[in-house]
């Protein structure tokens, strides 16, 4: 088969975490009756006034500091022209020769055969923009039903280069960008809900001919139909070169049904959007000063914590990137070492990583609504490395501070008698008894065979409930086997 | 510069005007009046300018984060053409 070269650009649609909406005092909550929050200036009334809503400038800034990008003294506001019926003006207020932000870049995990590298994606910009309304096609009478509800919403419109060469490339990089946008608080990253959107342009050519002409997939709300999308958009545009057609420009959807990609019907003229400097807005400038403050209260970001966290707390850089991907890890881990101390560090994270997570999972909840806190977490885990708890007792602990039936890992120990037995003299009595009553197993041993042995460690866990400490048991055994 | 009837056509596609034969010639003129008085402008030096969007040097004032529309769908909805479920009902879009 002939090697082929896939070239991948995204743009990012995130909505910005606002309580009103870009250009009017209209409230942007979701899931109010259709047009009860699109206000005069949003369903384009004559005579209405677009004003900027400084919150969705703050959140491009927080943005262009967290990728390092150049954020633009001053920027444009230009109108781009199409008629739509969920666009009541005729065009959207969006930024164009000038956007917000310029440059910068967001490095992801790849894998190149089995070694994952970094790779750093390059941003070309990042520009607000408002949102359209939703079209609504289903049930009316042949008609339409337009809901202005989002029309206005902030958007921060997020382009990369055509860095990435392969689906998974792509979706690492939007999951990186969903991770960072959340991190930094300026969206809520519900896909579900549409706060999150990619296009994905996709090209293939020979490796090292000029770029192949670009389809660009529309709309993709999920990481799976992106990865989906994409995979089937190259396989589709491989076949029609190598059977000798052509691929023309065009913006195509992705069906998740068929898990197919197809052309959108739509006019040669439709990307001519006539952009030119909206006359209602001003340049928007952002002084040295302003950038300052935003960054003082800028959360400290996911690399920065994870070299942190290696750093100061000896985590593997696995371990680290992994409590990392979510601010609210970061912080659960972070309060849960400050209570339990540094030198426990580690098997915090491996509690996190182990128990927790597993049943965060199993049960379809975010780290952020836990029902064991960081700082029960905390608790059991000193009582884990103070001797007190087997990590056989430390699960059953768990499993009470899941179900919410006590305050800390003290108390249930305390009212479930799960201390663990680390006292020799209390230990002893119960090996020579269990040593009494085997002595098959004693002489097995001695003909060599180490499978006796652990039998007898068995029956002294046994009779102990599980609480005596298994290695001063294998130590006690030991020392009586031989003497 | 001046624009030909088929530019001319395209324009008023793009701006979704219909425009009869005799319109069209008439409306070129006009534009082509136009594109002469900017052809005057750009005969002007602007070398070490810079390009601005604005006449006046005055910046976007903002706005603080507070909701402050009142819900007023009844009213905007009573002079629309046709409306429906709280909906604005226009003619069927395909895609």
């Amino acid at each position: 088969m002939s090697q082929w070269e896939v070239v991948i650009g995204l743009e990012t649609h995130v909505q910005l975490q606002t309580k009103s909406k870009i250009f009017s005092g209209a409230s942007t909550a979701f899931g109010a009756e259709p047009n009860r929050q699109a206000c005069a200036v949003d369903i384009a009334l004559p005579g209405v006034l677009p004003v900027l809503n400084r919150e969705a400038v703050v959140c491009a800034i927080k943005f262009g500091l967290a990728v390092d990008g150049d954020i633009a003294s001053r920027s444009i506001f230009a109108r781009k022209n199409y008629f739509y019926p969920d666009l009541p003006k005729g065009y959207q207020i969006s930024q164009y020769e000038i956007p917000v932000v310029a440059g910068g870049g967001l490095d992801i995990k790849v894998s190149r055969g089995d070694t994952p590298t970094d790779k750093r994606v390059r941003l070309t910009r990042a520009h607000l923009e408002e949102d359209a309304g939703k079209s609504l096609h289903e049930d009316f009478h042949g008609k339409t039903g337009i809901d202005l509800n989002r029309a206005g919403t902030p958007l921060l419109e997020i382009v990369t280069e055509p860095d990435m060469g392969s689906s998974a490339e792509a979706v690492a990089y939007a999951k990186a960008l969903h991770s960072l946008v959340t991190w930094i608080g300026i969206c809520d990253g519900n896909m579900q809900e549409g706060s999150f959107r990619c296009d994905a342009n996709v090209s293939v050519r020979r490796p090292g001919a000029p770029l192949g002409t670009r389809r660009e997939i529309k709309n993709l709300n999920s990481f799976r139909f992106l990865q989906q999308a994409i995979d089937y958009e190259i396989g589709w545009q491989i076949n029609e070169i190598e059977e000798g057609r052509k691929i023309h420009q065009a913006t195509v959807l992705f069906d998740p049904d068929t898990g197919a990609t197809r052309a959108m019907r739509s006019k040669e003229d439709a990307h001519d959007y006539r952009y030119f400097p909206d006359p209602d807005l001003l340049p928007l400038e952002i002084t040295p000063a302003w950038i300052d403050e935003v960054k003082a209260g800028l959360p400290e970001l996911p690399q920065a914590m994870q070299a942190r966290f290696e750093a100061e707390y000896g985590l593997s850089a696995y371990d680290a990137a992994v409590i990392t991907t979510q601010r609210a890890a970061g912080d659960f881990f972070q309060l849960a070492v400050s209570v339990a101390g540094a030198e426990n560090a580690k098997l915090i994270a491996n509690w996190m990583q182990g128990e927790l997570s597993a049943r965060l999972n199993r049960e379809e909840r975010d780290i952020a609504d836990s029902p064991i806190s960081a700082v029960q977490l905390a608790g059991m885990v000193r009582r884990i490395a103070d001797g007190t708890l087997s990590s056989k007792l430390a699960k059953e602990v768990f499993d009470a501070l899941w179900n919410l039936e006590a305050a800390d890992a003290d108390a249930v120990i305390e009212a479930r008698g799960l201390k663990q037995m680390s006292d020799a003299s209390a230990i002893e009595p119960i090996i020579d008894e269990v040593l009494a009553a085997n002595p098959k197993s004693i002489e097995e041993f001695r003909a060599g065979k180490e499978k006796a042995f652990n039998a007898l460690v068995g029956q002294v866990m046994k009779a102990t409930k599980g609480k005596a400490n298994p290695q001063q048991v294998n130590d006690l055994l030991r020392r009586k086997l031989a003497g | 510069m001046s624009l030909n009837p088929e530019e001319v056509r395209r324009i008023a596609q793009l701006a979704r005007l219909e425009l009869s034969p005799q319109e069209t010639g008439r409306i070129g003129d006009q534009l082509n009046g136009i594109l002469t008085f900017v052809e005057q402008l750009q005969a002007v030096d602007t070398a070490g300018v810079t390009p601005m969007a604005h006449a006046i040097d005055v910046v976007q004032r903002l706005r603080t984060d507070v909701a402050t529309e009142p819900d007023r769908r009844d009213a905007f909805q009573a002079i629309a053409p046709e409306t429906g479920g709280g909906l604005y009902l226009v003619p069927k879009v395909i895609e």
